[in-house]
Order: structure tokens, then C-alpha cells, then sequence
């Protein structure tokens, strides 16, 4: 990598780190939320469907 | 902060970008009007007839209260240039140098589209269309066009916060009538002489920051006429759930001794026009109107919770 791109410092790495932690469970959480949602639109016919 | 260490502040920020921590973003969203958003869409949602199943109540929650953080995202982002010469908004992530406005643009249309859609799928696009609505008033008519052009800015832009029951009622029946447009109206007519009494105490915020609010346009005289104006409409609005059959006559008294309330600290602030007397009356009716709305809606949920109680042989 050349010397004049963006160098993060300590503190830059640390809050990028811990937005890319909060990205993630957004992400999971979105994720539990359409199975959810799924569920409990579909409720047991989610299974009853020809494969 | 001038303007231009608020320029030199922004052009670091925009050279670098990614400073942001995460209670920053969380800023963005406005949490303490968030607050006032759920707790309003949660009563509209709950006093409405019919059901809706728990899971998707409480995401149709969720979406009004991401859709309402993402409108807060989008004020930010416009507004970051008068937030950094006012006191009370110095300290916003953009304006402190903390997420760029091009971060905060992105964040604001990510979560609008995200809210908006699930509500939609999981719901229904009644629900989320007035959600979609709501952002695009806030954002668009109040903040990009209202606000810095026209005293009545408050009045008009007031209606964004003034949706979030109508969607909870319209998340569980589908519809928009009489009650839930009763509904927006006692939030409608709360907003300006709440905002008003907080503009008469933070006059000068205002008048650096060039917004027209009314007192710094038409002057306090004339703000607090339209103060108490506002407070006499707002007050049998109040009692409209009871003269309309939705809420018990306790609602219907209760609510008239909070409307009478009102309109004495109204009364006060139109009595006191100097000094330290004046800006305590101003801030006595801005405290006031935040308890008068948390009571108007808890009273009216708890009276539809007994209601439904009766109605089960319950009590």
C-alpha cells in the first residue's frame, strides 16, 4: 500500500470495528426478524407446500 | 461555532469520513423524539378495534419508530448548517465533526427505505404509506422547505409528528377515520404552543441561526397570542374521543381538566411578558405540554384497556 493513502489511527480502527459489529447484528437481526415475520404470516402452512 | 469553523470543521470530516462511533449514528435518530413517536404509535396501535398479532404489532412498532429516526437522520443532514450555530443543537453528530453529511444522507435513506418496506410487507401499505408519507413531510415540506421560510413552519411541519398514531391505528385496521384523524389532530394542535413556549426561552438560538420562528419574526407579543390561541383549540380537541364514543366519560373529564390546565399555563404566558417571570411562565408551559400529551395518550390506552376489560367480563 503507498504512504499517501488514509492511515487509520487506534482509535479511527476502533470505532470502525465496533460499526462493523453493530452492522453485523443489524443484519442478524433482520435476518431473525423475516423468519419471524414469516412465521407468523405463513403459521403452519410454511411447511405445507409442494416441493 | 461561526459558520466557518463549522465549514473547516465539515471539510475535515468530509476529507476523512468514517470517524463516526456508533452512539453517533444512534444520535442521528433522534432518540428522545423517537420516544415520543412510539409511545404515540403504540397507544394509536393498541386502542385501535380489532387485533393484530403481537409479532407483527410490535414490528410494525419498530418500522414507525426506524421510520421516525431515519426522518431525524435526514434533518440532520440538511439542517447541519444552522444546528452548528445554535446552542441546543451545537453538540449533533455532523455538526461536531463526527459523521459526515453524506453519512448521515446515506444512514437517513437506508433506514427510510428499510422501515417503509417491512412495514409494508409485514403489515400493510396502508400503514406504510402514511410511514412513507410522514418521512417524506418531515424531511421535504418541513425541513428542505417550511422551516426556513415561513413563522408558520412549526404549524404545518407539526403534522409529521402528529402521524405516528393514525399509522398504528391504520397498521391494525387498515384504514384512516374519524378516531385516528382525532388523534393527529390533539398532537397537531399540541405542536406549536409547545414549540412556540420553547422558542420564546431559546429566542436568541433561533435569531443567530436565522430561522423564522415566530417570536423572532412577528415578535413575542404576537407569539404569545397565537400561543394561547393554539392551547384554546387544543383543549376540547383533547375531549373529542369522549364526545365521539371512543373513550369513557372519566377520559372525557380528565382530559378537560388537563385542557383547562393547558390553557391556564397558556393564560400565564400570555399574562407575563417580561422579565425572569416570562421566561419561567414560557418554560412552565413547555414542561406542562409534555406531561399534558404523555396524559392524554396514557389515559386514553387505559381507558380502552378497561374498556376491552368490561367487554371481556373481566371487571
Amino acid at each position: 500500500m503507498s504512504d499517501d493513502g488514509i492511515r487509520q489511527t487506534e482509535e479511527q480502527k476502533k470505532r470502525q470495528r465496533k460499526r462493523s459489529v453493530a452492522i453485523g447484528l443489524a443484519i442478524a437481526g433482520l435476518v431473525l426478524l423475516f423468519y419471524v415475520i414469516t412465521l407468523v404470516k405463513m403459521g403452519p402452512g410454511v411447511l405445507n407446500r409442494p416441493l | 461555532m461561526s459558520l466557518a469553523d463549522y465549514q473547516d470543521r465539515r471539510l475535515d470530516a468530509v476529507a476523512h469520513g468514517g470517524q463516526g462511533d456508533v452512539g453517533d449514528y444512534l444520535a442521528l435518530l433522534k432518540p428522545r423524539v423517537m420516544s415520543l413517536v412510539i409511545f404515540t404509535a403504540l397507544v394509536g396501535l393498541l386502542i385501535a378495534p380489532g387485533g393484530i398479532h403481537p409479532v407483527l404489532g410490535a414490528v410494525a412498532i419498530l418500522c414507525i419508530a426506524v421510520g421516525a429516526g431515519a426522518s431525524g437522520a435526514l434533518n440532520m443532514w440538511y439542517d447541519a448548517d444552522i444546528d452548528a450555530v445554535m446552542s441546543r443543537t451545537a453538540r449533533r453528530p455532523i455538526p461536531a465533526g463526527k459523521v459526515t453529511p453524506d453519512e448521515a444522507l446515506a444512514f437517513g435513506l437506508t433506514l427510510s427505505a428499510f422501515s417503509v418496506l417491512v412495514l409494508g410487507l409485514a403489515v400493510n401499505w396502508l400503514a406504510a404509506g402514511l410511514l412513507a408519507f410522514t418521512i417524506f413531510f418531515y424531511a421535504v415540506v418541513y425541513t428542505m422547505w417550511l422551516k426556513r421560510s415561513t413563522p408558520q413552519n412549526i404549524v404545518i411541519g407539526g403534522a409529521a409528528g402528529a402521524f405516528p398514531p393514525m399509522i398504528g391505528w391504520a397498521a391494525v385496521t387498515g384504514t384512516v377515520t374519524v378516531e385516528s384523524i382525532v388523534l393527529f389532530l390533539i398532537i397537531f394542535m399540541w405542536t406549536p404552543p409547545h414549540f412556540w413556549a420553547l422558542s420564546l426561552f431559546k429566542r436568541g438560538d433561533y435569531e443567530a441561526a436565522r430561522v423564522p420562528m415566530l417570536p423572532v419574526v412577528a415578535g413575542e407579543d404576537a407569539t404569545r397570542t397565537q400561543i394561547l390561541v393554539y392551547s384554546v383549540l387544543l383543549a376540547p380537541i383533547g375531549v373529542a374521543p369522549t364526545l365521539l364514543g371512543f373513550a369513557s366519560l372519566v377520559y372525557g373529564v380528565a382530559a378537560a381538566v388537563l385542557g383547562v390546565a393547558f390553557v391556564w399555563y397558556a393564560w400565564r404566558v400570555y399574562a407575563r411578558r417580561e422579565g425572569d417571570a416570562a421566561r419561567k411562565a414560557a418554560v412552565r408551559l413547555f414542561a406542562f405540554s409534555l406531561v399534558y400529551l404523555f396524559l392524554v395518550f396514557a389515559l386514553l390506552l387505559a381507558d380502552s384497556v378497561v374498556a376491552r376489560l368490561i367487554a371481556g367480563g373481566w371487571l
